[in-house]
């Protein structure tokens, strides 16, 4: 639920918020709930870091060329061990990060390579992230107040007259209630829970169109995970958002989302519907997740043998096939020549694999 | 066949002195049959650690174990001077701690790691601690070369099998895992869990495994404790415990882990938080946000443990009167219990209208 008195005073507004509104109306007003309008289409986009000394530097290609879409109101699990390259996704999309190369296109407009302050502003208006740790991603000098007006004010989501109740509106939003109660309070007074509520009550500040939640749930325990996570669907509806929920962990994933992309090395491997990415998986590297989760309901163990040979490729010397060759049981000559294509396998499912 | 590891009506707490005691570890019965793997799960700060340490005869001040007892292969641990205590770590009890993956000594190689500890339980020769070292690493699946690595060159999966190989290097009897795989990822742990799993049928080790996991802990462990505010509350068979959670908080617990696939189904988890240790309510601990939470009753009484023919035990008031159509020997229904037994017996059933607070108080 979208607050209306807060929304009115939007559009009265003037100047540099014309800019923001126009964008914002394309793409938000476009269609019913659910239609397939992408709000994030993202092509070949690549991401290396230099590391290690000047003439001796290697060249970590952290994402190699990402094709994927979000569309409105969708929720995406980005799913991917350690290292796979999913933080390194979201940060280019929020462009807190200069991606290396490949495009961007928000909200059906092309997001240019380079762009000025206030251009960047409204691209990160849109697109707001929540970060994995409530501990550190809050300041621990502010108020809970002074970190909700903060993008309020840096993003003239209201006019100044009607903050105190906007930031009001976001606390109930996120289940802090009263509101009062949290106003004062610093974020060595609130606990993991309610740390990771704020931080995406700050997020919602904003009032963007894409939200990246990068393992917004791994530091906390499990009576407090569920509830962020029912939180952000509950937000996701209300407010038809599009969310990225990035994790390593299958369960929540496939609970959480839509549509779920596998990550591995930096490469997209698979994409398709939550229950057939999860129920029938058909790269090998997701087969190979799907069989290492704990799952009690699959009886995992009782004859089957998990065999997982070797480690994921350095990605400073990337294979030039298919970045799991090197582990794939069912590897075959042409998998090591070139990468893969995108292939169907099934109603919106995907994979980049020869053998389908 | 006699237990391998028996902890008896244990009370562990922290305090400096004697006055100022905090128990957080309240009357917990519980066994380990020699090879059996016993799971141990429950929300962050419920005292499984504690629990751990105390039964490890590991404990340290300001932790002080308040009474009970702690009986390895029928000696009790808690009266063993501290000398054949420590004879008797690693060599017939060892413990993995929680974050261990960072408890080597970051600047030896692991191979000195090795010899340093068999030193200490009189395996002199360099030459044994060595071939011993290789077996282990060989075991837990790690490249021999690692040995003569230091610990930042490994990653966090092979610093936790090279942990893993250290305390497992002098063919402990019982060995207390506490989180072992909980900061890796999926595919790492799952081979950590296997070569665990082989080693126990090799070696044939009785385990305790930590974790707040429980999807991990029904498939890994042979029963199942779940504790609560210090106190074990339902225990089982794992399978049936995965099968037929029993205890409103087992119940609770697991609803906050969402399936792997399948159909999407909303979970509403467990609401509120755990109590404070220090001020814990009367009655049951898990009253205030239990939601079959009985008035007049639950928040009085404490609730009393109540054993099956299936092999399972729970403390809640709900399963008190079913008693009577369970014939068995050591069930111990509360006097003031079976007083009212037809009421509850009415009420058992149908959730009652109280109900524990928002999930916004986390
Ligand atoms: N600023 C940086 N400089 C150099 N390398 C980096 C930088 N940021 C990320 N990398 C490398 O890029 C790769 C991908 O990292 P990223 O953090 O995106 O992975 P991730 O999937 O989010 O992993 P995790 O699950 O551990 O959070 C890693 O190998 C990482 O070391
Ligand atoms: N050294 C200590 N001094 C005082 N209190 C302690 C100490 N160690 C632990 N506690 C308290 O004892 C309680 C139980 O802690 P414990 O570490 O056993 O929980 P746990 O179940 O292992 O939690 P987690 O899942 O977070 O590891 C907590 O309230 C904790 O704050
Ligand atoms: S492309 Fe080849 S190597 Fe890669 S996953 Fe498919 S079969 Fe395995
Ligand atoms: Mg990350
Ligand atoms: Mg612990």
């Amino acid at each position: 639920m979208r607050g209306r008195q807060i929304d009115a005073p939007k559009r009265v507004e003037s100047g540099r918020l014309a800019l923001v509104s126009t964008l914002g109306e394309e793409g938000l007003q476009a269609g019913p709930q659910g239609s397939q309008v992408p709000v994030l289409e993202v092509r070949g986009l690549t991401k290396t870091y230099a590391v290690g000394r000047f003439g001796k530097a290697r060249l970590v290609r952290a994402l190699s060329n990402v094709d994927l879409s979000v569309m409105r109101g969708e929720v995406l699990g980005l799913v991917g061990e350690s290292g796979s390259g999913k933080t390194t996704f979201a940060r280019s999309v929020a462009l807190l990060e200069r991606p290396t190369s490949g495009q961007i296109r928000l909200l059906g407009r092309e997001v240019p390579n380079r762009l000025n302050q206030a251009r960047l502003r409204e691209h990160r208006r849109h697109v707001q992230m929540v970060f994995q740790d409530p501990y550190t991603s809050l300041d621990p000098l502010h108020t809970v107040r002074y970190s909700l007006t903060r993008p309020l004010q840096t993003f003239k989501v209201v006019p100044k007259n009607t903050q105190a109740e906007a930031v009001d509106h976001l606390l109930t939003q996120v289940g802090l209630v009263p509101p009062q109660d949290f106003l004062r309070r610093y974020p060595y007074q609130l606990s993991g829970g309610q740390r990771q509520r704020v931080g995406v009550a700050r997020a919602l500040a904003a009032r963007p169109a894409l939200l990246l939640a990068d393992e917004p749930t791994s530091m906390l325990d499990v009576s407090i995970r569920l509830s962020i996570m029912n939180l952000l669907l509950d937000l996701q509806k209300a407010e038809s958002l599009s969310l990225v929920f990035v994790t390593h962990d299958l369960a929540g994933a496939s609970y959480m989302s839509d549509r779920i992309a596998i990550m591995y090395a930096g490469h997209l491997v698979e994409v398709g519907p939550s229950e057939r990415v999860m129920g029938e998986p058909r790269h090998p590297y997701t087969q190979l997740l799907r069989r290492a989760a704990p799952d009690p309901a699959s009886h995992f163990g009782a004859g089957e043998r998990f065999e997982a040979r070797g480690d994921p490729p350095d990605l400073a010397n990337l294979p030039s096939g298919c970045p799991f060759a090197a582990r794939c049981p069912h590897v075959r000559k042409e998998c090591t020549e070139a990468l893969p294509e995108w292939r169907q396998v099934g109603p919106g499912h995907e994979a980049r694999c020869v053998l389908y | 066949m006699a237990p391998l590891l028996e902890v008896r009506d244990l009370y562990v707490g922290y305090g400096w002195d004697e006055r100022n005691v905090v128990t957080i570890v309240r009357g917990v019965n519980l066994t380990v049959a020699p090879g059996e793997v016993v799971g141990l799960a429950g929300e962050s700060g419920c005292g499984k650690s504690t629990l751990a340490f105390a039964a490890a005869g590991l404990l340290e001040p300001p932790g002080r174990v308040i009474s009970g007892q702690v009986l390895f292969e029928g000696t009790d641990l808690l009266k063993l001077p501290a000398e054949q205590l420590r004879a008797l770590h690693l060599a017939r009890i060892s413990m993995v701690f929680q974050a261990s993956m960072n408890v080597l000594n970051p600047v030896a190689r692991i191979r000195e790691q090795f010899k340093d500890a068999m030193k200490a339980h009189g395996i002199g020769s360099g030459e044994e601690a060595s071939v011993r070292a290789k077996e282990m690493f060989a075991r837990v699946k790690l490249p021999e070369r690692f040995l003569d690595a230091y610990p930042h060159q490994l990653s966090g999966g092979m610093r936790q099998r090279a942990v893993i190989a250290l305390a497992l290097s002098l063919g402990p009897k019982l060995v207390f895992l506490d989180e072992p795989t909980t900061a890796l990822d999926v595919v790492v742990q799952r081979s950590i869990i296997q070569v665990l799993n082989d080693l126990r049928h090799d070696l044939g080790f009785g385990v305790v495994f930590i974790t707040h996991d429980l999807s991990l802990l029904v498939e890994i462990a042979d029963r199942i404790a779940i504790m609560y505010a210090g106190a074990i509350v339902e225990e089982a068979p794992a399978q049936l415990l995965y099968q037929s959670p029993e205890h409103p908080y087992t119940v609770a617990l697991m609803s906050a882990f969402p399936p792997v696939g399948g159909k999407r189904k909303r979970l509403e988890g467990l609401a509120g938080q755990p109590p404070d240790l220090r001020r814990l309510p009367p009655g049951c601990a898990f009253a205030p946000r239990c939601a079959r939470f009985i008035k007049g009753l639950c928040d009085t009484v404490a609730p009393p443990e109540v054993r099956t023919a299936e092999g399972r035990r729970v403390s809640c008031h709900l399963y008190a009167e079913t008693v009577p159509s369970r014939p068995l020997p050591e069930a111990v229904p509360g006097a003031l219990v079976s007083q009212n037994n037809g009421a509850l017996a009415a009420r058992a059933g149908q959730p009652t209208e109280v109900s524990s607070d928002e999930g916004a108080a986390n």
